[in-house]
């Protein structure tokens, strides 16, 4: 038998379902306050006027800002529907083993797909 | 007499609820906000203007923006409070947050009062 670890290295446990929701709910939430000023500048840039609409537009040609939208659009998305889960586990339901894995298998699941057709739908 | 410790437990009930009621309201104006984006003409400048161009709009994602804001507070405060040990950093963390998140505040409202 191996012997029991004296701590939880991150990097060699296995996470639980639950438990990786839990933990890119957290990181979605970071990023998502990191990203603030860019969020409003793109706001602004694509209110102003038509000029600076055009070149807010412009930014997204390239791969590098299409990419921190698509990843901006997942951490509101999978942030979003694991608040929603989290509300309803506030009000008791679903707080068994199999409906919690269960339900944080679809919110992993479900953040991706949207993600996806929010990236089809906007290119 | 009530003990209260600076750093004792169950005092947060109050952000807690804030977090769960912001957290609603900005449900229900993302679904607003995706109404008035699919029910657009085209997505062009004017049309897209034209989304924030009502008084109830202005408002309404006036209140999305401050639960946002209310909800980044809250969250980044339990973020620094499980990862930052030390209380000076901690602090001024808190601060720096607080103060930046009330200039976004003010960035926001020249956003949104900017289109007509």
């Amino acid at each position: 038998m191996s012997p029991r670890p004296k701590y939880l290295n991150l990097l060699q446990i296995r996470m639980p379902a639950p438990a990786v929701v839990s933990i890119l709910h957290r990181i979605s939430g970071a990023l998502l306050f990191a990203a603030l000023p860019v969020l409003l500048w793109w706001l602004q840039q694509s209110l102003v006027s038509p000029d600076s609409y055009a070149s807010y537009r412009s930014l997204f040609s390239g791969w590098l800002f299409k990419i921190i939208a698509l990843v901006l659009a997942w951490a509101y998305i999978h942030h979003v529907l694991a608040g929603i889960r989290h509300l309803n586990m506030d009000m008791h339901m679903g707080l068994d083993l199999h409906s919690a894995r269960a339900t944080s298998m679809v919110v992993l699941a479900l953040s991706v797909v949207l993600t996806i057709v929010a990236g089809a739908l906007l290119w | 007499m009530v003990n209260r410790q600076v750093v004792g437990a169950h005092y947060g009930l109050r952000d807690w609820l804030a977090q769960r009621i912001t957290a609603v309201v900005m449900v229900i104006y993302t679904i607003l906000f995706l109404v008035a984006v699919i029910r657009a003409p085209q997505l062009d400048h004017a049309a897209w203007r034209a989304i924030f161009v009502p008084q109830w709009m202005k408002l309404a994602s006036l209140l999305f923006m401050l639960c946002i804001f209310m909800h980044a507070w809250v969250g980044m405060r339990n973020i620094f409070m499980d990862y930052v040990k030390d209380i000076s950093v901690r602090l001024t963390l808190y601060v720096v947050t607080i103060a930046w998140l009330l200039i976004c505040t003010g960035w926001a409202i020249q956003i949104l009062w900017s289109v007509r």
